[in-house]
Formats: structure tokens, C-alpha cells, sequence
């Protein structure tokens, strides 16, 4: 390879590159809501559709209680990631906690109307396409909380062991917490689907 | 620029025996040997299924033919189209961008390793388990058996009623699995292009293949959704009692075909931009001249990659939607044809007044040119709503999609092949059996291909077994028939040129075709870390100005 060169190179042109972690991960939220958009057209498509009751109107009622619980929960863990920067470990752990009670207490919330939608209503996946999708669709959101919720139980249980979690890692758990955020906001569009349109 | 004599590896094949070698490729998560387990998968899996359509078109070559009875019939049908579309197409997408990508843009690996191995050994595991079905696979007639119901497995045919057995959920899982490595794949290379670029690459620098490989990613992540929400829902209908696509609960016998496409639209040209890429890169070269239209090739790309989004529908105007439906899809299939055009004549303005090469590489790349475009036009022809009536499910979509698919994904593939060889394997091709694999593909091609245009619009529809004489299709099957042998010889002697040229083959050297792109920089094959040294990137072909250092590219850009 040549060494000298006969005009002067110019200076490198800047260039910006993003943290791989963030393109990662708004990739994966970007084909998430691609999937997500197919279950809610689904939905959408079939609402009035069913043949047989039980339908909506009948059975639904708004999950106010579960809905205030999985909201504030991006609020907490925002919060969590805020004490984490300052470096304050106690808060960060205490806000990481409260924010998976609140998952949980959705989680136990869709338990609880699910059992009382199959035992009372006698409402299956199999029973009608109100049933086929509706349990498809908000199935598919809590199966995402699930998963967010043991990857904050992870860490939290990552960080009671005295890992520590500033700095270098601060980053991963602050792009949890972005998916968070993205169930959190699935779950607007959900309720606002099942609770309210097509109830 | 002299060769560099590539170092020999301490932990090399030879030096650790085979049981080490192989252990090293298992746990390997370097996206050299990945991309390059990814092209051995394609190339093996493309040779399984063009031996099945071989079989086929032994069964059409004469009328009344019973070499295959009908079931076994549609079981081929149905995995050759699975297996090229999802087994050779993904693989051969997401080899060449883990192969190239970080060589391109002077990265050590892509942008998440251990995640880019699992997805290919998915990927892998859905292929195997396709093929799997047909040794436990149980169908209708209560014995083994593969998938029978199309590569696009239209609901409610699929639903339990119709398809019994489980060989339909080998279609379903195999392509699930497929579907996850894919998608780990888009993600990868969208992370590794914007942020592992080296230094003074802008994204406005980097290389059309990578940009390429970005609106692919881009499709992957948006289109392939819709394919696993299509499948992930025929699953609970099969398996839970859901009725997504269970007419007698109400359900809508159409929905699936729109799930189905709304992925399998975007999913052509997820196969034919890779292509794309590769002519990309081989036609300046072996033109000798930068890319024409640089600027205006991107836009169309990108344009592409969002028009591609809106014309699904037309593969079904047969299924009776609304005209306003129908004119809609077949306006969004005249605009794509926009874009595809821009590319055609950019190609062409490359290789205007340049001083042309006629390798290998370059014969796939002309080739590709003329049976594109030819594809392209009967597309349009397709596109017209009415006309579509006519010729929907006939030989003449056959011979349409084979065009795009066979004549140009495919033979991008081989340019590629031909191009990338030396530098994955330190290597080059014989050049006179690659003139042999190249001629014989291109007679067999348009021997096969060329004839099913006739038949079709004579009438002969898609997917049957057999037909009866006099019909004046005779002719037309017999010479496709022909011309299949004679692209199955093409495609043995690449393997032979393979065998034989990793052996004996000419060493390349860093540089053998005297290119511009940042792989081309380093050893061949280069080692795990890529480059020793980076060159500077001051224009978008850095090779060019360390070459031509009194006349460098970036006081023109």
C-alpha cells in the first residue's frame, strides 16, 4: 500500500454513531409494534363479528384499578433510573421494587378478570371471535409484561446482591426500562381498543 | 497493491484435527465463519430443492406422466417453494451481510455476536425440522409426510378440518423458527451499520451494498410480523380452538391471504434487494467507473422499501375485492416499477463507456440485467388487474416469479459467489468451469423459463400433476423439463469449480479484482479482527484513493 500520498488528505468527516445497545433495542420495539399491529387489526376487523355471545358489551368492564397500576409503573421506573444516575443505590433498588409490584398487581388484575371471563361469563378462546381475539390480543400484551417484569426482577435481585449496577451498566437497565416504557404504551392502545372501541 | 501471505492461524483446521475444527465452528460467533455457515447452508439447501423441482419437472415432461402421484406432488411443490424462499433466500440474505457488512464499514463484528450466532443455528434448526416432517411427519393419508399445503399456506385450507395431522405445523414452526433468526439478523445489521462504522465513514459514505442491506433489514422488521401473527393465530385456531380464519364462526376466509402478503410482498423484494447489492458492487468494478447515480440508486432503494409496503393485494385480485381495492394495488405495482427502473438504468449507465471486465462475476451481473428486466415487464403485465384474471395461477406466474427469483436473485447469488469467494477463502475460482456453470445456467434457464410464459397463457394452471395431451402444452413442458437438467448440470459443476479451486485454486491475494470497498483491504481470508489498519475514509471508495492518491475521489464528491 502506497504510504505517501500526492495531495494532502482533508480532515476525516465527523461521524455520528449511535450506541448499538439503543439501535438494538428501538429495532426490536419497531418490529414488536409491527406484530402487535397485526393483532389489533385482527381485533379491529372482527369487532361485531362473533355469531354467538357472550359479546364485549356484556362481559367487559374498564380495568381502571390494573390500568392505574401499569401506567404509574413507568413513572417508578423512570424514577429508578433517575436515582441511578445520581448514584443513590437505596432509591434506585426501592423505585426498581415498587415498579414490579405494580407489574405484578396488572399481571394478578388480567388473572383475576380472565378467571371471572372463563368461570362466570363461560367466555374460552374457544367460544366465540370476541373470545378468539380478545384473548389473543391482551394474552400477547401480558405475555410482553411478563417478560419485562422477570428482566426487572433480574436486576433488582442483580442489584440487592451488590452488584454494582452504575456506570458501565447503567446503560443496559436504562434500556429496560425503555422496553418498559414501550409495554406500558402498548397497553394504552390495547385498552383503548378492547375497553373502548370495541366495547 | 502487493499481497500480503495470509498468517497461519495456530488454530487452524490442520493444526487441531477435525473434531476441533468442528467444535471451533460450532462456537464460533465471528460473523466471517457465521456468514460463511450461511452460504454453505444456502447452497445446500438450494440444491435439495432444485433436486425436488428437478423430480418435477421429470413428472411434467410428458402428458399423463405417473412417475409422481399427486400427494407426493404437492408435497414438493410445497417444500421447494418453503425451503428457496425461507432456507435458501433468508440465509443467502443474512450470509452476505454477516460476511460483508462489518468488512465494509471497517468494523471487528457485528454489533451483538453471540446474538448473530443463535440466530443462524435457529435458522438452521427450522430448515432441519422442515425437512424433518418427512420422516415424522403424520398428513391426511395417516403416514409420513411433509407439508402439502403451498408455501403460502392459505387459511382456512390449513385449519384442522382440512389439513389433519401435523404436517402442516412443521410448515407453521420451521418458518416461526426461521422468522426469529431472520428478524435477530435485520437487527443486527441495522445496529452494526450505524454504530461500528470506522472513522470518516458517514452513513452518505457507506457502501450501497450496506445501505442495500439496511432497507432490507428495514422490510424484515415491518413485513415478517405479519407472517408470524399469521402463524402464531393458526396455531391457537389448530390447536387452542381460536376461529381467526374459521368461516363457520364467523371468521374471514380472505384475512389470512392478507396477513400473508402483507409479509410475502415485501418478502420478494427481501430476496431480490441482496441481489440488488451484490450488482451493486460488481458492476463499477468490473466497469472500471464509480457507481452512476450513487444519490438517485439510494432513493430508489429506499423507495422500494416503503412502496413495497403497499402493494400486496395483487396477488389477489382473484379473490374478489372491491374495484376501488384492486385499482389501488394495481396503481401501487405500476409505482414500484418506478423505482426497479431507476436501478435497470443506473446499472446500464455504469457500464456505459466503462471498460468492461467479462469475469465471471460480471456474466452473472449481465445476465441478471436482461432477466430482470424481463421479469420486471411481465410484473407490470401482472400488476394490470384485468389481465391478471386472465393469467392468475397459470404457468405464466411461474415463469414471472422464476424470472425474478431464479434469473435474478439466484444469479446475483452466483455473481456474488464468484466475487466474494477469494476473498472468504484466500482462493480464486477457476474462471473456465465458472464460464461452463455460467452458459449452461443461462441455456437451462431460459430453456425452462422461457417456454412456461407460453404454456401459461395458453392455459395450463400452476400446481397440477399432470395434464392430458393435445392441448398444444406439450412442446413447452418438454423444453422446460430439458432445460431443468441442464441447470442441474450448471449448478454440479459449481460444486465441482468449488471442490476443485479450494484445493488447487489460484491464491488471490488481498485485492484480486482490483476493487474499492474496504474489504477488499485486508488478508484474504482476514483474520478474526478484520484489519491490521484501517485506511482512512474520505470518499465512498477508499481503496480507490490510496490507489490513485494524485487523483482521489473525495475532491469530487
Amino acid at each position: 500500500m502506497p504510504e505517501a500520498t500526492a495531495i494532502a488528505l482533508p480532515p476525516l468527516e465527523e461521524t455520528t454513531l449511535i450506541d448499538r445497545g439503543k439501535v438494538g433495542l428501538i429495532c426490536l420495539i419497531f418490529t414488536e409494534i409491527a406484530l402487535f399491529s397485526i393483532f389489533v387489526t385482527a381485533y379491529v376487523f372482527y369487532i361485531g363479528k362473533s355469531l354467538n355471545g357472550p359479546y364485549p358489551k356484556d362481559v367487559l368492564t374498564l380495568p381502571i384499578w390494573a390500568t392505574i397500576c401499569l401506567l404509574s409503573s413507568s413513572a417508578t421506573v423512570e424514577m429508578a433510573i433517575r436515582s441511578l444516575r445520581r448514584d443513590k443505590a437505596g432509591a434506585f433498588k426501592l423505585w426498581l421494587g415498587l415498579t414490579i409490584l405494580l407489574g405484578a398487581e396488572f399481571l394478578h388484575q388480567t388473572a383475576v378478570e380472565w378467571h371471572k371471563l372463563i368461570t362466570q361469563e363461560h367466555l374460552t378462546i374457544a367460544t366465540n371471535l370476541f373470545g378468539t381475539t380478545y384473548y389473543a390480543l391482551v394474552g400477547l400484551h401480558a405475555s410482553h409484561v411478563v417478560i419485562g417484569l422477570s428482566l426487572l426482577l433480574l436486576t433488582l435481585i442483580i442489584a440487592l446482591r451488590g452488584f454494582n449496577l452504575e456506570g458501565a451498566q447503567e446503560r443496559r437497565v436504562e434500556l429496560l426500562s425503555w422496553y418498559w416504557h414501550f409495554v406500558d404504551a402498548v397497553w394504552v392502545v390495547v385498552f383503548t381498543v378492547v375497553y373502548i372501541v370495541g366495547r | 497493491m502487493a499481497s500480503v501471505a495470509y498468517p497461519v492461524d495456530e488454530h487452524s483446521a490442520q493444526a487441531l484435527g477435525l473434531p476441533s475444527a468442528l467444535h471451533e465452528w460450532v462456537i464460533t460467533v465471528d460473523h466471517k465463519r457465521l456468514g460463511i455457515m450461511y452460504m454453505i447452508m444456502t447452497l445446500v439447501f438450494f440444491m435439495i430443492a432444485g433436486t425436488l423441482a428437478v423430480v418435477m419437472r421429470t413428472q411434467l415432461s410428458i402428458p399423463n406422466n405417473s412417475l409422481v402421484p399427486p400427494e407426493v406432488f404437492n408435497r414438493l411443490f410445497t417444500v421447494h417453494g418453503t425451503t428457496m424462499v425461507f432456507f435458501v433466500g433468508m440465509p443467502f440474505f443474512a450470509g452476505l451481510a454477516n460476511y460483508l457488512v462489518p468488512l465494509m464499514i471497517g468494523a471487528r463484528d457485528m454489533a451483538f455476536p453471540r446474538l448473530n450466532a443463535f440466530g443462524f443455528w435457529i435458522t438452521l434448526f427450522g430448515g432441519i425440522l422442515l425437512y424433518s416432517s418427512y420422516i415424522a411427519g403424520e398428513g391426511l393419508a395417516g403416514h409420513g409426510t411433509a407439508p402439502d399445503v403451498g408455501w403460502f399456506a392459505y387459511a382456512p385450507l390449513t385449519e384442522r378440518a382440512f389439513s389433519r395431522g401435523t404436517s402442516t405445523d412443521y410448515w407453521i414452526l420451521s418458518i416461526l423458527l426461521s422468522g426469529i433468526g431472520s428478524t435477530i439478523t435485520a437487527i443486527n445489521v441495522i445496529a452494526t451499520a450505524m454504530s461500528l462504522r470506522t472513522k470518516g465513514m458517514t452513513i452518505a459514505k457507506m457502501p450501497l451494498f450496506v445501505w442495500m442491506m439496511c432497507v432490507v433489514s428495514f422490510q424484515i422488521l415491518v413485513a415478517l410480523p405479519a407472517l408470524t401473527a399469521g402463524q402464531v393465530m393458526l396455531l391457537m385456531d389448530r390447536y387452542l380452538g381460536a376461529h381467526f380464519f374459521d368461516t363457520q364462526a364467523g371468521g374471514d376466509a380472505v384475512l389470512w391471504q392478507h396477513f400473508f402478503w402483507f409479509f410475502g410482498h415485501p418478502e420478494v423484494y427481501i430476496l431480490i434487494i441482496p441481489g440488488f447489492a451484490c450488482i451493486s458492487e460488481i458492476v463499477p468494478v468490473f466497469s472500471r467507473k464509480p457507481m452512476f447515480g450513487r444519490i438517485a440508486m439510494i432513493g430508489a432503494t429506499v423507495a422500494i422499501g416503503f412502496i413495497s409496503l403497499s402493494v400486496w393485494a395483487h396477488h389477489m385480485f382473484a379473490v374478489g375485492m372491491s374495484s376501488q381495492a384492486n385499482t389501488f394495488f394495481a396503481a401501487s405495482t405500476m409505482l414500484i416499477g418506478v423505482p426497479t427502473g431507476i436501478k435497470i438504468f443506473n446499472w446500464l449507465g455504469t457500464m456505459w463507456g466503462g471498460h468492461i471486465r467479462f469475469d465471471t462475476p460480471m456474466l452473472f451481473c449481465i445476465a441478471f440485467l436482461f432477466q430482470f428486466l424481463i421479469a420486471g415487464l411481465t410484473g407490470v403485465m401482472l400488476g394490470v388487474a384485468p389481465l391478471d384474471w386472465q393469467l392468475t395461477d397459470s404457468y405464466f406466474v411461474v415463469a414471472h416469479f422464476h424470472y425474478t427469483l431464479m434469473g435474478g436473485t439466484v444469479f446475483a447469488l452466483f455473481g456474488g459467489f464468484y466475487y466474494w469467494f477469494p476473498k472468504a477463502t484466500g482462493r480464486m475460482l477457476s474462471e473456465t468451469l465458472g464460464k461452463w456453470h455460467f452458459w449452461l445456467l443461462v441455456l437451462g434457464f431460459h430453456l425452462t423459463f422461457d417456454p412456461q410464459h407460453f404454456a401459461g397463457l395458453l392455459g395450463m394452471p400452476r400446481r397440477i400433476y399432470t395434464y392430458a395431451a393435445g392441448r398444444g402444452w406439450e412442446g413447452f413442458n418438454l423444453v422446460s423439463s430439458v432445460g431443468a437438467a441442464v441447470q442441474g448440470i450448471a449448478v454440479l459443476i459449481l460444486a465441482i469449480n468449488v471442490i476443485v479451486s479450494l484445493r488447487r485454486g489460484r491464491v488471490a491475494g488481498n485485492d484480486p479484482w482490483d476493487a474499492w470497498s474496504l474489504e477488499w483491504a485486508t488478508t484474504s481470508p482476514p483474520a478474526e479482527y478484520n484489519f491490521e489498519t484501517l485506511p482512512e475514509v474520505h470518499s465512498t471508495r477508499p481503496l480507490w484513493d490510496l490507489k490513485h492518491p494524485e487523483d482521489p475521489d473525495w475532491k469530487f464528491e
